[in-house]
């Protein structure tokens, strides 16, 4: 009977790690460029690996390393992370149904939900399961730590010329972008962020312009939505 | 830069990720299926990401064409675009465009 309970819980995370598998192959290596990039910026090895504990958002960890950079306050640090993430928020908001019930795994679930992870439980049937979601979004985590800590370690063993490898943010930015707009098939958001970005580079100083350029951003989509979403006419005067 | 500064850095970021996580289940349930919140998550994420792209590319300013850095800048970003659009892998983008950058930035394009 015991065996039986073993080989069911081997087959289990085995079958979790063919789903997790095309996660791998992206979160390793852009971990360990992570890493590299983390160590070559001055920082100690063990900080890559504590924010991919602590703050475990790729996007984020790449930001807050060329935030430090600049420079900036803790108040922009938290803010600027904050929106940077906030598309996290409309992840929660379509699993709030699907988590209720999943007990003591709830707060992992919650904590490891990423862009990847996110599109694993929304699209495979078999993750309305807790335990395979859970099973997922640990292993998720484990690649992205494992790679962080490989290129932090590479990269304070290793000596090589580094320049321009801060580019991945840049690259990384431009692939979400992407990514984003061949699943929102409207040129509106698009150009309302371009515009706001190249207003606020223009205008203000580059350590308040992200800032400036997402409220921006924010307020022209509040307008727009005003604009174009159909009111119910029983309310009108 | 001091180590507590980069880990009470490191703390305030945390803390942004996880309420950007854990704020739907805790407050905003009540109201997932608002119509504003619906049409922000279909379209804010775009307008932030691109003004992202902005933001890591404003060493260029004023676009600065002629400079040695602004060329190779504006080379890898079409590279990066050219070969997401045609090949549709995130690592494969990254990686080629952040090698092809770290190339002409060092061996001088």
């Amino acid at each position: 009977m015991i065996e039986v309970v073993a080989m069911s819980r081997f087959s289990s995370w085995r079958h979790a790690l063919s789903l997790t598998t095309p996660v791998m192959l992206g979160y390793v290596p852009l971990g360990i460029a992570f890493g590299v990039l983390c160590v070559q910026m001055g920082h100690a090895w063990w900080l890559a690996p504590l924010m991919s504990v602590a703050i475990y958002s790729g996007a984020s960890q790449f930001l807050l390393l060329s935030l430090l950079a600049a420079g900036a306050s803790l108040t922009e640090i938290g803010v600027a992370i904050f929106l940077l993430s906030a598309r996290h928020l409309f992840y929660g908001l379509s699993l709030v149904g699907r988590f209720r019930g999943s007990g003591a795994r709830k707060p992992y679930l919650v904590y490891a939900l990423t862009d990847e992870t996110y599109s694993l439980l929304s699209s495979r049937e078999e993750t309305r399961d807790p335990a395979v979601a859970f099973r997922i979004s640990l292993l998720n985590q484990g690649w992205w730590l494992l790679g962080s800590l490989l290129g932090a370690l590479a990269g304070s063993l290793l000596s090589f010329d580094s320049t321009g490898m801060e580019f991945a943010l840049t690259a990384l930015f431009i692939v979400l972008t992407l990514e984003l707009m061949a699943t929102v098939k409207r040129m509106a958001p698009f150009a309302i962020g371009l515009a706001c970005g190249l207003g606020a580079l223009l205008l203000l100083p580059q350590r308040h312009m992200l800032l400036a350029a997402i409220g921006a951003a924010c307020l022209v989509l509040l307008l727009d939505y005003r604009r174009r979403a159909p009111r119910p006419v029983e309310q009108r005067p | 830069m001091s180590t507590d500064t980069v880990l009470l850095a490191v703390a305030i970021a945390a803390l942004a990720s996880l309420a950007s996580r854990a704020l739907p289940f805790l407050a905003l349930s009540r109201h997932h299926d608002h119509p504003l919140l619906a049409w922000l998550g279909r379209y804010l994420p775009t307008a932030i990401m691109v003004i992202l792209v902005v933001y890591s590319l404003a060493d260029l300013r004023p676009l600065k064409l002629h400079d040695p850095k602004g060329t190779p800048l504006l080379l890898a970003c079409a590279l990066v675009v050219i070969l997401h659009l045609w090949r549709r892998n995130v690592l494969i983008s990254i990686v080629v465009g952040t090698g092809a950058y770290m190339a002409m930035v060092q061996y001088g394009a």
